[in-house]
């Protein structure tokens, strides 16, 4: 069976991961860091991903998509108030919102799945062979129409999803295969625009989940949003600038903010600034963490209420809880730890790196289902209660929420009227009375053979599977038949435009070759001049200063052509540098060698 | 919505005994796999949760026995461990999964674990009781009384909070009868079981049987009803 990843679809950061032999592992390209920040910007040269990305937000604030994973699954209507905080232009086609970027419009599946290739290709740079199979975690409280959106973000990628898993339960088995523990252990998890709260039961390998609750809009992101509002409030007030006009300073603003939160993680006091337009000068304020705590405390509260309510679906008491891992870049923040620690009456784990344990827990579950991992087994729940519409729009409940998947509940159907050849199902899922109350899944039409009011009986079953994805069949119990249904998703994609936006992707994929090509071939460039450049530095007394000047020249041609789009042009005077700098690695070995060997050449100890 | 009517149970309907592997066509002799060709195979719609767990039909059940018994056939059955097999093989894991977790979650709390065994030996579906048990029954009256008041007031004002305290104390009061009937659900649970362990077959026994089934009903339904009015009047006070 070929290899399958694991793959944490991050709010703000995405990583890939493999098993190696037993012990998961985070692939990171050369000269960069393993996380790729979830960015997306169209430039010149294509559609760019990850750190390249990221550089543009603050350059083509309109072409420049983050944050994305908010919008999986949700309608404008969803998102309609926090649309005047994204700079790029959203509008909505068949329930599923679409991102504009230059001439065309990209639904979030589609720019997820930029993403998602990326990490792709780092994965087969960096294991040699082709990656078609992957494990995609999602945050546990994530509806059906979001997990949906995920699995088709990994069709478009051309990566076949084999499992959607949970981050809280992902980072309960990174955490489990290290400390081998047992007991009933809170994985509590704030990242960039989610927040998760599971409750799990450790024995001999088993992972049960109890209970699972959270938000999926309270994150990190929306820490550095209060922040910048109250930056953006004083630059207003001092100098009577609207940035709201400068979309990007705006997200200067918003980087800033967050540069700020995080190094107040560390520090009680940090000094934010910020370039202003119209030669308005610079703004600095001074940001104290207590500020910053008095500012959050409110979002940070409304992480309780889910961790109580979890606590209490497990049958347990906050103090039953044997242990409490962290995961997520936001619970770096003492403000958070504090909280939790306090609520639990328990010092939290964070021994595992926050950023990278959920993408860790999806490789050891790739690893469980390509048959490597055997000890292990994970029985996961369904966040949400799902149901469907009965008489006066009430919601009937059908799987009750924190039930263990999968799981399956059949309900019979008949008819009213002599003659009806159909009835008309809504699906929903919540914990509301009210069928209008709860998220609108889908809505089918079950056929009936025309027969008098009442004959007809019609079995139909819902089933949740494993990933935690609705399916549902048919039966006519009179015949035995079964029924194929065909159900049209509230917020999502269609089968038909999955298969439409996977073929665009391969379309597209020719550019995208290119431009990668050119971004790889900059990155390479830049990591070659700062190595070459500390060379000069400690080595230059070493040789000829006519081989100096070689170097510098051969230098700085390679950073013309790093500014330009060619990629074989900055391969080519890559080469050059590495031509002019051999007499200098050398002379610098042999100094180095000098110290340690008694004056011995390379060419004797090679 | 209309045409949705409550699932009837087919656990019931006469099915044919599973006798021959889907596969290879052997008869069947192991329990969840074939001793032949070793497949999965579907477990049948006609095996009730007790025999599923190897468990007797009885009401008192230790939880660990079910636990480390539901582990182990999660192990059996999970569809992480059929991601190499046969599309077969994959929807028969996700069926027996599915069922194997409803059987636990019925088997693992008391209440449903009764009202399981009732439907099993008594065919009936759940009773649902529309007026207040008998003994309840002046009371019950005037907690709604006193609930329609407390909805109708103004809930800063002075009435108001003698009516609540007036709910607390009748909270207290069917917490308490809640409680109570629990006792009396685990007295009968023990005699049925005695009773069970005896395996008599003589009429007398019969007789026993169906009177402690009946009561179990009964008792059952007026703890789902007290159980109702208990929520209603935490939610209304909350
Ligand atoms: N030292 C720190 N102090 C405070 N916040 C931090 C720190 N480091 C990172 N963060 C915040 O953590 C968030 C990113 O965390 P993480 O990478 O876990 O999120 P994600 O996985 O992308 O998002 P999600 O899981 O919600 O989809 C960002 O909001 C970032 O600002
Ligand atoms: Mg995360």
């Amino acid at each position: 069976m070929s290899r399958i990843v694991g793959i944490d679809l991050g709010t703000t950061n995405s990583l890939v991961a493999y098993m190696d032999h037993g012990t998961p592992r985070v692939i990171a390209a050369r000269h960069e860091r393993a996380m790729v920040p979830s960015v997306v910007a169209l430039t010149d040269n294509g559609l760019i991903v990850g750190d390249s990305a990221k550089e543009h937000l603050t350059r083509t604030p309109e072409r420049t998509v983050y944050s994305v994973k908010r919008f999986m699954g949700k309608s404008l209507a969803d998102v309609q108030g926090e649309l005047a905080y994204f700079p790029y232009t959203l509008t909505e086609k068949g329930g599923v919102i679409r991102i504009k970027l230059g001439e065309k419009s990209y639904s979030p599946p589609q720019i997820s799945a930029m993403i998602l290739k990326e990490l792709k290709l780092r994965a087969e740079a960096f294991l040699g062979e082709s990656i078609t199979k992957a494990v995609i975690t999602v945050p546990a409280y994530f509806n059906d129409s979001q997990r949906q959106a995920t699995k088709d973000a990994g069709m478009i990628a051309g990566l076949e999803v084999l499992r959607i898993i949970n981050e809280p339960t992902a980072a309960s088995l990174a955490y489990g295969l290290q400390e081998k523990t047992q007991g009933t252990i809170a994985v509590y998890d704030l990242g960039g625009g989610t927040f998760d709260i599971s409750i799990l039961k450790l024995k001999n390998g088993i992972f049960e989940v109890l209970a699972t609750n959270g938000d999926t809009h309270l994150g990190g992101d929306d820490f550095d949003q209060l922040i910048a509002d109250l930056f953006l409030t004083e630059i207003r007030t001092q100098y009577g600038l609207d940035l709201s006009t400068h979309p990007d300073h705006m997200q200067a603003v918003r980087l800033e903010a967050e540069r700020a939160k995080i190094r107040l993680s560390d520090e009680l006091k940090t000094t934010a600034g910020l370039d202003l337009p119209d030669g308005k000068g610079r703004f600095t304020r001074e940001l104290t963490r207590d500020q910053l705590d008095g500012l959050c405390t409110a979002l940070v509260e409304r992480t309780l209420g889910p961790c109580r309510l979890a606590v209490k679906d497990s049958g347990l008491a906050p103090g039953d809880i044997d242990e409490v891992v962290l995961v997520g870049g936001s619970t770096r923040m003492p403000l958070v730890r504090q909280r939790v620690q306090a609520l639990f009456g328990k010092q939290p784990h964070c021994e595992l790196n926050p950023d990278e344990v959920v993408a860790l827990g999806a490789a050891v579950q790739a690893d469980i289902l390509s048959g490597g991992t055997t000890d292990m087994l994970l029985l996961d729940v369904t966040p949400l209660s799902l149901g469907i519409e009965t008489m006066g729009g009430v919601m009937s409940s059908l799987i009750r929420r924190n039930t263990t998947i999968p799981a399956s509940a059949k309900e019979m159907f008949t008819t009213y009227v002599d003659g009806q050849t159909g009835v008309d199902i809504h699906i929903l899922q919540g914990e509301r009375e009210l069928a209008k109350d709860n998220r609108s899944l889908a809505r089918f039409r079950l056929k009936v053979p025309p027969l008098p009011a009442g004959v007809p009986r019609i079995e139909v079953t819902f089933l949740i599977d494993a990933n935690g994805i609705l399916n549902v069949m048919a039966k006519d119990m009179r015949t035995g038949e079964t029924q194929s249904i065909e159900v049209k998703p509230s917020y999502g994609l269609s089968d038909q435009e999955v298969e439409r936006m996977i073929e665009d992707s391969f379309k597209f994929a020719a550019d995208d070759v290119s431009a990668r090509k050119l971004i790889e071939a900059r990155l390479d460039a830049g990591a070659l001049i700062t190595t070459t450049e500390k060379s000069l530095a400690d080595g230059g007394h070493l040789v000829a200063t006519g081989n100096v000047e070689a170097i510098r020249t051969a230098l700085s041609a390679l950073a013309t052509a790093k500014d330009g789009t060619d990629p074989r042009a900055i391969r080519a005077r890559m080469a050059d540098i590495e031509q002019a700098a051999k007499g200098l690695t050398v002379a610098m070995l042999d100094d180095s060698l000098k110290q340690g060997l008694q004056g011995k050449k390379v060419s004797d100890v090679t | 919505m209309n045409g949705h009517i409550h699932n009837t149970d087919d656990r019931r309907e006469l099915q044919m005994a599973r006798s021959m592997c889907w596969h290879c066509q052997s008869e069947m002799a192991g329990e969840y796999f074939c001793d032949r060709c070793v497949k999965v195979q579907p477990v049948s719609k006609d095996l009730d949760y007790f025999t599923c767990f190897g468990l007797p039909r009885r009401l008192a059940l230790n939880p660990q026995t079910l636990e480390t018994k539901f582990y182990e056939l999660s192990r059996a059955f999970h569809p992480d461990f059929y991601q190499n097999k046969s599309d077969e093989e994959q929807t028969i894991s996700l069926g027996n999964s599915a069922m194997l977790n409803t059987a636990y979650r019925t088997l693992r709390d008391p209440i449903q674990r009764a009202e399981y065994l009732l439907d099993l030996e008594a065919g009936s579906v759940k009773d649902i009781r529309t007026t207040p048990p008998a003994d309840l029954f002046e009371e019950i009256l005037e907690l709604q009384d006193t609930l329609d008041e407390f909805r109708a007031s103004d809930r800063a004002s002075e009435s108001a909070s003698t009516l609540r305290t007036k709910l607390h104390a009748d909270r207290a009061t069917l917490e308490q009868r809640q409680r109570d009937i629990e006792a009396q659900l685990l007295q009968l649970f023990s005699r049925w079981d005695a009773l069970q362990d005896r395996g008599e077959a003589t009429e007398q026994a019969r007789t026993e049987r169906g009177r402690i089934l009946k009561e179990m009903r009964d008792i059952l339904s007026n703890r789902t009803y007290v159980k109702n009015i208990v929520n209603d009047l935490v939610a209304t006070i909350a």
